[in-house]
Parts: C-alpha cells; structure tokens; sequence
C-alpha cells in the first residue's frame, strides 16, 4: 500500500513502514500517523526526532530504556519512563515511533 | 489489524463446539526473496513445485526415521484433539493437533507408502487417506503450520508419543525449500548471519546499550557492576537473546544475570558475534540453518578464550542449547568439564543459593504475588540441574528464595502440562495477531483464575517470546502489561551487593541534603 504525500508517492511495506529510509521527511511522518488515525504533538516529535538522531549514529532504534532514559533528561523524569511512552504510541514506542520516524521494524522477540 | 474476537474467559477452560474455518486466513507474511536468499531457499515458489515438494518430502521422511514413524503410527484415537490452546481458543478443527498433522500426512500417504502410491494412481486415495498435492493443500499447510507454536502439549498425552512439532517443522522446511518461506522468521535469521543477533542491533549501539545498563545499576546500587563486551580471556560467555537488550521487562532479567555474576566473583563476557541465544532454524525446521546459527557460539567460545558457555533466559535457545548443542556445533572438549555445558542461568544462581553465596532481602518483592509460567520448550524440550523436573523445580526455588509471595496456577496447566504463551515456534509476529491473542485463553485463564482467588499481581517467565508475547496480549484480556517479569529481575530486586547502598542511606540522603 503506497503512501501519497503532496502528489508524491512513497513505497511502503505491508504493515505501512517506509520501504526506503530516504524518503522521510516530516510531512511523511505526519502522513504515516493520519494513516492510522493519529495526529503528531510536539510531544511526539521529541521523542521521533530523537530516534532519528540514535539511528544516524548506530543504525537502529534504541532501546526502550535508552530512549526512556533519553527522554527523562530530556522532558523531566515523570516522563522518563515507558508509561508515558505508551500514552505517545499505544502500540508500543519501539514499533509505531519507528514507523513514524521512517525506520524498519525492529525485529526479533521484541 | 485485522478484526478478531478475544475469547471470553470461564472459570475453566472449555472444549469450544467446532467452528469449522473460522481461522482461514492467508497465514503470514511470505518471504520476499532478499529473505530467502541468505539461507540458501529459493526467492519465490519454484517451477513444478509441487513435484518438488513431495521429492523435500520423501528427503525428509528419509533423513528422519522419527518424522516417518510419527506419520505412520497416529490411529486416530483423539488424546490430542482437546490439547491444542490454539484449538481451545479459535474452535477450528484443522487446529486440532491429528488435523492439523494430516495435512501433511495426507499427502504423505499419497506418495510415499505403496498403497497410497497404488490407490492413489487409480484415483482412489481416499480410501487410505492419502491426497494430492495442490495449491489449496499448500495454503492450508501455510495457514495450519503457522498455527501451531512448536510447543509440544499434545504430545504430552499422545499414546503413542507422536511428536506434531517434528510435522509442523517438516511442513515449514519443505515449504521453505520450494521457496514459499516466513517473512517474520527468515528476516531475523538473515539478521543473525549479517549483523549477530536478531533485532540487528550493531557492536556499538549494544556496547552503547551495556554502558548505559552498568550506569543504571551503579546509580541504584552505588556499585560498579560490570556488562563486559567481547572481553577476552575470562571465565564465562553469556549467551542471552538480543530482546535482554532490548526490550521490557527483558532488560530487567540481564541485569539480574549482571549483578549474579559480579556477587559470584566470576569473570564473564558477551559476545558481539554471538550476541543472540535464539535460533531461529529450529522454528523452521531447518537443520542447516539450526547448525549454521549455533557454530557462532562455538566459534564466539573459542575466538574469546572462555571456559563455561551460560544461557540466559530464552526458551527454545536452551532447548536447542541442552539437547542439541553438543552434535550441531561440538566437541565442547576445550571447555571446563567440571561443569554443566552448556548451563542454564538459573542453574547457575540457584548453585550460588544453594552454597549460601547470595544475600537476599525477599522484602524488596513484597509488593509484588507471583506465579511461574513454565515456557513449552524448557518444560518439555529440556531440563536444569541433576534431577528429573528440574526445569520445574529450580524456577520456582529461585523465585521462593527471592519473593515471599508465591503462588502457582492449576497443577494441569503448568509443569510438563504447561500451555504455550501463544507467541513461541516463530508465531510473534503482529501479523499473527488473532492466532497469538487466541492462542493465548489457556494461559490466561489460569492466570485469571489465581489472580481473582490468591492476589496474584505478576507472572514471571524464562524466555524472551513467552515476556513479548504476555506484555502484548494480557491487555487483550483486561490485564496490564506489565503484570510479566523476568525471572532474575526478581532475583535482581532482592539481591543485595557486596558494598550496596541500604535502604537506610537513602532514606537518609534526602533529610541530610534537607539539613544542608
């Protein structure tokens, strides 16, 4: 299922992850989250931009206590933790933050 | 996702009435070819496949006398019929194990026995059971074999002993070798092979990983615990699935194996190469694949220089590991013989318990009721320690060591009678969904049943697909997701280092910062 973005069209894979790391930039994010009925806060952004960062640097998302950890310095402790997290992405931050930040999926027994 | 309903829970599990196709499906996501290509399978189903499946067939029922015994030896007796989870929560009767197996013993009938071969030949299989190879047969095998979680229940109670995991297996290699593969297990294999372990995860994002977990327990114990990476000449290479560095509540049970190691005194490294206990080849019925997976912890052994091989907490990892290990990757003969090889990590802790070399303070879990979920594969698949149900009993002793709480779930659902998560035999993926929820009503209801009767609050687990599967299906079932906990997460909340900061320091750390 392609994705359009101002006419432009963005290969997918069959769970509606970019197929190409490339093509992302923020208009695709927010297209990604209004294709499963969510619109993007600042609070969502500081936590994709932030994957995005860790990605640059070492190739994958990081994991869910670096990015816990990452946002408690970040945003305060009362939101360094997965609950909040949760609330962001109900369906997990490791699988739908990913999505939106325009990386694979982690994989394995995760 | 798609639209499914989860089963209701009853105080006992129900023998649903059948619903016949009610878990029709297109199974899985297929195998695109970079998926395939890395394991040496065929991109995309092949020309003449169907001959080529049932010559994959008759190469299999040859290579393992056991598969051939198993398919001969079933006289529909029905012991099994009501043993399945993934029966008793979807009510389609191919989930029944004998049906779900004579999809492929059907066809095995037809071309590889001689009455089958002659009736067959006359169009007249049917009187022996025996049928065709067509595309309809390979989509009920692609969409039944991804039913079925490996785990062994039903033949618990076989009379016979007829093992449906070994069919379940065949069937997905045979498949796999016509091209028709997995994406969700052949994707994570190809990971293993290119990058180590399977989520991907790189040498430095896991050496990044360990860097942060060693400042975490240093900031809540005031003691530098060590996570050594790729550390040459020490005592002791941990194998741990990847999800310990990954994932909640996994990562909680890698510092408890951490902080076990440190009290021990012992030296001890992970491996960047064999940065995964899992091994995906098994689950595929792959035995190549299996080999291939299980060399990198042989070679990581050498290549580092270590004199023990310790598993973390993975199920299907230490089936592979204590019943396989030895004739897929050994000789272990450059290992200390002294012992167990390789040894499970609750062996090891609960050694150090035994010789009183830990020091606990149970209190720390008191706010928390347990139970233990047996995972299938080190219930039927394996054992720990000396003694038969070992793999029971040392569990349970760690947790009653380290939690004053206990409580187990009804004696027929735990133990050698264990059901499955939902989630194992390479079944945890989303876009199983419905299987996995489904799957699940077993366990759940025993696990409803001592949470509504005794308190429970949380169940803890020994392998990384059983913590998964639970922290995404109990909210399915009202329950929250953090009910599940890693076995030496507990072990890690009671246990008090060497130097450790009390309670006491704590609580007196604010007041003096309050006096200053």
């Amino acid at each position: 299922m392609p994705l359009e973005v101002n006419g432009k069209t963005y290969e997918t894979d069959e769970e509606g992850y970019l197929a190409n790391l490339n093509d992302w930039t923020p208009e695709v994010a927010e297209a990604l989250a209004a294709a499963d009925g969510e619109t993007l806060t600042d609070n969502h952004w500081e936590v994709i931009n932030f994957l995005r960062e860790y990605y640059e640097e070492y190739q994958i998302a990081p994991a869910v206590r670096v990015l816990t950890k990452a946002i408690g310095k970040k945003l305060g402790k009362d939101k360094g933790n997965s609950k909040y997290l949760y609330e962001l992405f109900p369906y997990g931050p490791a699988k739908q933050a990913c999505k939106y930040a325009g990386l694979p999926k982690p994989t394995g027994c995760v | 996702m798609a639209d499914f309903e989860t089963p209701e829970l009853f105080k006992h599990i129900h023998v649903p009435k059948i619903q016949p196709g009610s878990m029709e499906s297109d199974g899985p996501f297929i195998a695109k070819p970079e998926h395939q290509d890395p394991l040496c399978f065929p991109g995309e189903l092949v020309d003449d496949w169907e001959t080529k499946a049932v010559e994959e067939m008759g190469n299999a029922v040859k290579k393992y006398r056991g598969l051939r015994v198993f398919l001969d030896s079933c006289v529909k007796c029905g012991a099994c019929t009501d043993k399945c989870h993934y029966f008793l929560g979807s009510a389609d009767p191919k989930n029944m194990p004998v049906a779900r197996q004579d999809l492929f013993r059907s066809v095995y009938r037809r071309y590889h026995t001689p009455t089958g071969r002659f009736l067959g030949k006359l169009g007249l299989g049917w009187l022996v059971g025996a049928k065709e190879m067509s595309k309809e047969v390979l989509d009920d095998w692609w969409n039944y074999y991804h039913q079925c979680s490996e785990c062994r229940r039903c033949s618990v109670y076989c009379p016979y002993g007829i093992d449906t995991a070994e069919i379940t297996m065949a069937a997905r290699d045979v498949m796999a070798r016509v091209g028709r593969g997995m994406k969700y297990s052949n994707e994570i294999i190809g990971k293993v092979y290119k990058i180590g372990n399977n989520l991907g995860l790189p040498e430095p994002a896991l050496a990044d990983t360990l860097e942060g977990l060693e400042e975490d327990i240093e900031d809540d114990t005031g003691v530098k615990v060590e996570l050594p990476l790729d550390r040459e000449g020490v005592e002791i290479l941990l194998v741990t699935p990847s999800a310990d560095f990954f994932a909640e509540p996994h990562v909680d049970g890698l510092m408890g194996y951490a902080k076990v190691f440190h009290e021990a005194g012992v030296t001890w490294t992970l491996s960047s190469k064999a940065s995964e206990a899992a091994n995906f080849g098994l689950f595929i019925g792959n035995y190549e694949n299996m080999r291939r997976i299980a060399l990198r912890i042989r070679e990581a052994a050498i290549d580092l220089g270590v004199k023990r091989i310790v598993f973390g907490e993975c199920g299907h990892a230490w089936r592979v590991a204590y019943s396989f290990l030895n004739t897929l990757a050994g000789p272990f003969d450059f290992l200390d013989q002294r012992y167990p090889i390789p040894q499970h990590i609750c062996e090891f802790t609960w050694d150090l318990i035994q010789k009183d070399k830990l020091k606990f303070d149970p209190s720390e879990n008191d706010w928390m009721t347990l139970t233990f979920h047996d995972s299938c594969n080190v219930a039927r698949a394996s054992r720990m320690g000396d003694k038969p149900g070992g793999q029971f009993t040392i569990p349970r002793n760690i947790i009653k060591t380290v939690c004053n709480n206990y409580v187990d779930m009804a004696p027929e659902t735990i133990g050698e009678g264990t059901f499955c998560c939902g989630g194992g035999g390479g079944l945890l993926t989303d876009d199983l969904m419905p299987v996995r929820v489904k799957g699940a009503m077993p366990r759940m209801t025993a696990l409803n049943n001592v949470v509504q009767e005794e308190g429970v609050t949380h169940m803890a687990a020994i392998c990384a697909i059983c913590k998964s599967q639970f922290s995404k299906v109990l909210p399915y079932y009202n329950m929250g997701m953090d009910m599940i906990v890693s076995v030496h997460q507990l072990v890690s909340n009671a246990l008090i280092l060497t130097g450790q900061n009390s309670d006491e320091d704590e609580a007196e750390s604010p007041a003096e910062a309050a006096n200053e």
